[in-house]
């Protein structure tokens, strides 16, 4: 980036209080959706946690996980990172208030109609797109505005170059229209109830290319934009390679897009469908990896400061579980392995080293980045505690993970495993599950590490804001250093 | 050395081509984005409906009764298929656990599909007549009265609550719209139906010692649950479908 820094006159007037309203239903959303997330642990583990009530049995309670930290917190922290650089980056207030502010309530109003019809019972079944069709209906126009925010702001921006950020943000808002539109295409029976136009397998391949690419294109590429635009200010280091950043954003959206059916190996789709989709998954690796190379070699020259700083801290962590997880994605999705670790805990560990990893570890180095510029505060209330919180959520993912792994290839093997004759080793699918046990109470621990680190993530913020913490008060407000 | 500047030149160019063209024309890099992101899904979706490259149909498999859509609707609200595949894969110890693997044809009615993603408890493409009506009764009140140690959770409430005809006639003309074959009279005949085969269940499980009415969710439920892979196991055991 090589734009001139405008003087204190030029400067525009951001719109930093709809970056503020994002942030704080991040904070939120985030400790709802990983509570959830610490209840339906207990509940695999306790089975009697499931509490003997409709609405909060295992089967209600799951989705409403996955929706939660999906669309509640990483939802809300996309936008809080995008509100906040877009304008910066463009030099230029977002194009409508009030469309910033629609935008905002009406996402929060769909992650509150999940929340209620969720345990009712009123879903649409598919994975990351249960909500019924009232609310997706909803989605499509909350997303319309965001749209036609987003577009407006970049045709009235002071900068004519669209830094790569700006790329994988665009990347985001195309995606998730096209993909959200076609898997939600239905036929209304009632209010509540609908059945998809597409039937069975093909049912199946339109909902696995919307499930993968909501991985690819909600969880990693606007996750992309942030590291590109906060990793930088964070390590006070320009980005490795402008080339790389390009490869790697093309390679990426045009791969991902393809990868869904690696869900769908050994099922009756037709053969040329699941080739398709292992062949690609396995491409994926290279611009997965030019997005992390490129992240973490940014901070060449800044590598002493992850001794001190915790922003840091939780940037290159999650930008390795970045590469982990996208290494780890692209063997799972060869048919061979794929064969032992579909079906079990092995691909929970997967999702989570990418939820957790990649998408909480860079969310908190962000908002920790954010909070003292928004809120023009000197430092945060406990500066002790955001390493603190670092350390018990990096000991929760690596706990969780873990556990997931061993519990995934334990089941993967002892379901497949034969005797002597030729016969089932463990005919009796409960034994196994028995032998699941210590690794779900292992895995409740790790997540509850990780959920006391979002409490004490939530108390820090709150405290800070509110200039109640020890070193708030008497310091003066930092300007916001220069990109 | 020539080759050497040449090539650094080439790549100059591309360089300030995508500088100057797509990161400084947003309109053309909106829809350049675009186009990259629309290839993949168009080839592998459209396909699925020309001729011999989707997912194989057959007559063989017939669509839901009103009764088996009303249990199919449960089974979703409870998020069953967060616990419980409906996906037999080809491979020896699947087919030894579970029973003949799944074929393309079995899945043709299902709206939405229900392949599920995870196994915290087994397979059900298989699970139809496997066990008794009571059985699966006794289950849904307490999973650990027919299988100790089980971890699923109780589900009581299927005993009492009750289906509407009203509604599932609405269920079975929007899947009617969507493109499954029920004629006119599949549909005015709904609520008829619901009661002939809810009948038939009630009688089966007043068998068992267990009394119940015709429109109860559990019923519907079992309807369900009982004819899951039947029609595939009885057809691939047919000299048709290659058994004896």
């Amino acid at each position: 980036m090589s734009q001139v820094e405008p003087t204190a006159a030029q400067t525009p007037a951001y719109d930093d209080d709809i970056v503020k309203m994002f942030f704080g239903a991040t904070v939120l959303w985030g400790v709802v959706g990983m509570l959830l997330g610490v209840v339906i642990a207990l509940q695999i583990a306790w089975w009697p946690a499931n509490l003997g009530l409709p609405w909060t049995t295992f089967g209600r309670l799951r989705p409403l996980h996955t929706n939660a930290v999906i669309f509640a917190f990483a939802g809300n922290i996309v936008f809080t990172g995008i509100y906040y650089s877009m304008q910066r980056l463009l030099k230029t207030r977002m194009y409508s208030d009030i469309l910033s502010k629609l935008h905002f309530w009406g996402w929060q109003a769909i992650i509150v109609a999940a929340a209620i019809t969720l345990p009712l019972g009123l879903t649409q079944s598919k994975e990351y797109a249960e909500l019924i069709w009232p609310i997706d209906v909803a989605i499509t126009l909350v997303w319309v505005i965001f749209g036609i925010n987003f577009f407006g702001t970049i045709a009235v921006r002071k900068v004519k170059h669209l830094y790569v950020a700006i790329w994988f943000y665009m990347s985001f808002v195309i995606t998730i229209a096209v993909l959200h539109i076609v898997n939600s295409l239905a036929i209304p029976a009632t209010l509540v109830r609908s059945y998809p136009i597409f039937a069975g397998l093909t049912d199946g391949l339109v909902q696995w290319w919307y499930g993968h690419n909501a991985v690819g294109f909600f969880l990693t590429t606007p996750f992309l934009g942030l590291m590109y635009y906060f990793l930088p200010r964070a390590a006070e280091r320009p980005v490795y390679s402008y080339r790389l950043s390009i490869i790697h954003f093309w390679g990426l959206v045009f791969l991902y897009i393809w990868a869904g059916p690696h869900h769908l190996l050994y099922s009756a789709l037709p053969d040329w469908a699941q080739t398709l989709g292992m062949v690609f998954s396995i491409m994926l690796l290279a611009p997965s990896w030019g997005g992390m190379l490129n992240g973490l070699l940014t901070l060449r020259g800044a590598w002493d400061r992850l001794r001190t700083d915790p922003i840091l801290k939780f940037m290159v962590v999650a930008v390795s579980f970045y590469g982990m997880s996208t290494f780890e994605g692209p063997m799972m999705s060869i048919r061979a392995v794929n064969g032992l670790a579909h079906f079990t805990n092995w691909v929970i560990g997967h999702v989570h080293s990418g939820a957790l990893g990649w998408n909480g570890m860079m969310a908190f180095g962000t908002m920790y980045w954010l909070v003292p510029r928004l809120w023009k505060r000197a430092e945060l209330a406990y500066p002790k505690m955001a390493t603190q919180h670092f350390w018990l959520a990096t000991i929760g993912i690596v706990l969780y993970t873990l556990s997931m792994w061993a519990a995934g290839l334990m089941e993967g093997l002892q379901w497949r495993a034969l005797n002597e004759t030729g016969q089932l080793q463990n005919p009796i699918f409960l034994d196994i599950v028995f032998r699941l046990q210590p690794y779900y109470w292992m895995r409740l621990l790790g997540g509850a590490l990780y959920l006391t680190g979002m409490v004490m993530f939530a108390l820090n913020i709150v405290k800070t804001i509110k200039g109640t913490g020890r070193a708030a008060s008497s310091a003066a407000p930092t300007p916001a250093p220069a990109v | 050395m020539t080759n050497e500047k040449k090539s650094h030149d080439s790549e100059a160019a591309h360089g300030s081509f995508h500088r100057r063209v797509f990161e400084r024309k947003s309109a053309v890099f909106a829809v350049a984005t675009t186009i990259a992101i629309l290839i993949g899904g168009i080839v592998e979706i459209v396909p699925m409906y020309t001729a011999g490259a989707g997912p194989e149909t057959a007559d063989w498999v017939t669509p839901y009764t009103p009764l088996e859509v009303a249990g199919r609707d449960i089974y979703i609200r409870e998020g069953c298929y967060l616990c419980h595949s409906q996906w037999v894969r080809p491979m020896r110890a699947e087919v030894l656990r579970y029973g003949e693997w799944s074929r393309a044809p079995e899945y043709q009615y299902d709206r939405p599909f229900l392949l599920g993603s995870r196994r915290l408890g087994p397979d059900l493409h298989r699970v139809g007549q496997k066990y008794p009506d009571a059985w699966h009764y006794e289950h849904m009140r307490d999973p650990r009265a027919t299988s100790p140690g089980s971890v699923m959770p109780p589900y009581p409430w299927l005993l009492e609550a009750t289906i509407d005809a009203q509604d599932i006639q609405a269920s079975v003309r929007a899947l009617q719209k969507s493109g499954v074959p029920y004629t006119a009279a599949d549909v005015d005949g709904v609520a008829g139906s619901l009661t002939s085969q809810g009948q038939q269940i009630v009688t089966s499980l007043a068998g068992a010692g267990i009394q119940t009415e015709a429109d109860r969710e559990i019923v519907a439920l079992i309807a369900y649950l009982q004819r899951l892979g039947r029609e595939g196991k009885a057809y691939l055991s047919s000299p048709n479908g290659g058994g004896e």
